[in-house]
């Protein structure tokens, strides 16, 4: 086997690694949102409820709160690794995602919610075209270190045997007892990956900003 | 539910044993994290131009890439080259480097809140650059960093629940364990994860009280924009 | 004959054991000006936030024309789109350009199409003379030209009363004047007027009646003839000497 043939046999775990990412990202950021929304604006109850959400799935590793849904979710439904890793990711980023999204809303100062209702806004609309247009721009710094994180756990759904890119790294480091030069394509890949990803929600960040000081 | 918690009562002792390598690992992680992650901090804010650009590679790259993989490289790949680590040794390594790039960021963060008026003021005084760093920026560095930096021990006992992956006795190793024999794969990593959450619970508390303790009054990160 | 567009009656508010204010009586009519003065912290802001109902008042009743706003089951949404306000911190969208800061109440509370919200947002922009500035952001505005933005979001709502809540205590003195005048202007042109201010040049040549407040309570109020000239109590008059002095030079330099 030559070269580029190991480089890109590990290089096809791309597709799933990235399809891990896909999944775990958005749900969670849909999760994620909802909840923090809840956390906000939805009264004392709601609030110490999704403080032990935080609490919780911040609290565990996420390679344990992984194990534990798989085989949870194995029992029960039938999915394959792939999905049953991804979802887990998933709930995992939520409850940081949350943290993000509620941060963000809070920056937004209580003063901006005030002047909307000044106007005769209701609180929906308030929160809808005053609070949350400008705490999106607030939540992308944070957002994109997670982001980043996500791609780096997509990791672990190896141990449960989906062939990303750390799998077939292992593999084929195994096959041809060329450990290092496979775990270090291996990094290699992933740090394009996190570069480009970051780089991109930069320039997202850039595009979105608010004009100042002319 | 009470073969659930029976769970504790028939494994405590291995999940004791587990939990105390895992607060180990962390602890070791931490420490070589901190005195590499100051000196990376250091170089980034003082060193010269070459130097302050190969930190910010280091920290780049082990920030950039899993931890898994660091540690695969280390465990499996440095044999290739002669170094040949134990689980143990590997896994202190593995997580010592990564977190000195997140404890780097931390630091630098702080430092440069100190900033260059605190060195002006030592400098006026007769100080040299160095001088000013250890007596008067750093001192004031450190106290203003440890509320954002007392996520790195919480975060580090979290990342070392991967390195039973390497075989490393920790608590995922004896829950792994435990999983097998009973067959209760949920059940027991719910147990797990109890465990854990009451490690992270009783840093945390441990954490805040330092904060606590160690407080200058009247200096707050938001004095110093 | 006078007729009131906002009463208020006995209004109490308390903030756990504070007393903000109690037992305050006001009135303000049609076309009147009314300039409240007093120390800070005595509750003027409070007062003001009651009556556009961002603050809850503990007791007693506000009435907007013939409508208790005050009254159980009252959508206050609806009251707020009748009663403009503006900030000492302006408080503009900060997401938004000037023009969208005017725009946002017409269209989503307003319900007008995009282009009658342009077209009435423009003339509000153009009678505080930020015409050629509507595209800017916050951001890109000097604190006189938010204020102003802030004067005109609030006048596009057409209310029946406009409330301004220290306008130009947060403005560097040289931006104060823009601000004044856009609000000297209101006042001629009819607007209904509640104003919390320092500006005792502003007070002495643009209200029609002045209020004096301190510790929560309307010490004296009356024309600004009477309250400069003639005023009833000592604590009137120390107090407008004391502001006069300090504004009054201010004033005069100006000219």
């Amino acid at each position: 086997m030559d070269f580029g043939q190991f480089i890109s046999y590990i290089a096809q775990g791309t597709v799933l690694t990235i399809g891990v990412t896909l999944i775990a990202l958005p749900s969670g950021l849909l999760i994620g949102t909802l909840l923090a929304l809840l956390y906000v604006y939805g009264g004392k109850a709601a609030s110490r409820i999704m403080n032990l959400y935080s609490t919780i799935f911040r609290g565990i590793p996420p390679v344990v709160l992984l194990f534990i849904l798989f085989f949870a979710v194995s029992k029960g439904i039938n999915l394959s690794a792939f999905w049953a890793g991804s979802l887990s990711l998933g709930v995992v980023s939520s409850a940081y995602q949350m943290e993000i999204v509620r941060g963000a809303l809070l920056s937004v100062s209580g003063d901006q919610l005030m002047a909307a209702r000044a106007v005769g806004l209701s609180r929906l609309h308030a929160i809808r075209y005053v609070v949350l247009p400008q705490a999106v721009r607030l939540a992308i710094p944070p957002w994109s270190n997670e982001a980043a994180i996500v791609i780096k756990d997509s990791s672990l759904v190896y141990a449960l045997g989906v062939p990303e890119i750390l799998r077939r790294a292992q593999l084929i480091g195994a096959s041809s007892q060329k450990y290092l030069l496979a775990y270090l394509s291996a990094a290699v890949i992933y740090f394009l990956l996190v570069l480009l990803t970051t780089r991109l929600l930069n320039h997202l960040e850039n595009k979105l900003a608010i004009p100042s000081n002319p | 539910m009470l073969t659930w918690l029976s769970y504790f009562q028939r494994f405590g002792q291995n999940f004791l044993r587990g939990a105390g390598v895992t607060l180990e690992l962390t602890a070791v992680g931490l420490a070589i994290g901190f005195v590499l992650g100051l000196l990376l901090a250091l170089a980034r804010s003082y060193a010269p131009k070459w130097l302050q650009r190969a930190a910010g590679a280091y920290i780049a790259v082990f920030r950039g890439t899993p931890l898994l993989v660091q540690l695969f490289i280390i465990y499996y790949g440095l044999p290739e080259l002669g170094i040949a680590l134990s689980q143990n040794l590997a896994a202190y390594l593995a997580l010592g480097l990564n977190s000195a790039a997140y404890q780097a960021e931390y630091l630098r963060g702080s430092i440069n809140a100190i900033g260059a008026a605190q060195m002006q003021a030592g400098r006026s005084i007769g100080l040299s650059k160095w001088q000013t760093i250890g007596y008067v920026i750093l001192p004031q560095a450190l106290r203003l960093a440890l509320p954002s930096w007392s996520n790195e021990p919480i975060s580090l006992l979290k990342t070392t629940a991967i390195v039973f992956l390497i075989a490393v006795q920790d608590l995922m190793a004896e829950g792994k364990r435990a999983a097998t024999t009973t067959f209760d794969f949920v059940g027991v990593y719910l147990a797990i994860a109890v465990v854990y959450l009451v490690m992270v619970f009783a840093l945390d508390a441990l954490l805040k009280f330092l904060e606590r303790k160690t407080k200058i009054p009247g200096m707050d990160i938001e004095t110093r924009r | 004959m006078p007729n009131p567009i906002l009463t208020i009656k006995n209004l109490t508010k308390t903030y756990g054991e504070n007393v903000i204010f109690q037992h305050l009586d006001l009135t303000v009519n049609e076309g009147d000006t009314i300039v409240i003065i007093g120390p800070s912290g005595t509750g003027k802001s409070t007062l003001l936030r009651c009556v556009n109902l961002l603050t809850r008042p503990n007791d007693g009743q506000i009435w907007l024309d013939d409508l208790e706003i005050t009254a159980k089951g009252t959508n206050e949404d609806q009251v707020r789109q009748h009663i403009g306000m503006v900030f000492q911190n302006f408080l503009l969208f900060n997401h938004l350009t000037a023009l969208g800061n005017v725009k946002l109440g017409l269209t989503k509370v307003k319900h007008m199409s995009d282009e009658a919200a342009t077209v009435k947002a423009m003339r509000e922009l153009t009678r505080v003379g930020l015409a050629d500035r509507a595209d800017h952001y916050p951001g890109q505005l000097s604190g006189g030209q938010q204020q102003r933005v802030g004067i005109a979001r609030a006048l596009a709502m057409d209310p029946r009363i406009m409330l301004f809540d220290e306008p130009t205590s947060a403005l560097d003195p040289e931006l104060i004047g823009e601000v004044l005048e856009v609000m000297r202007q209101l006042s001629l042109d009819g607007m209904t007027m509640l104003v919390v201010t320092h500006e005792m040049g502003f007070a002495r040549e643009v209200a029609d009646r002045i209020v004096f407040m301190e510790k929560g309570y309307i010490v004296e109020e009356g024309s600004p003839d009477e309250m400069f000239n003639h005023p009833k109590f000592p604590r009137t008059r120390e107090f407008l000497w004391k502001i006069t002095e300090l504004y009054g030079k201010k004033e005069k330099e100006a000219d």
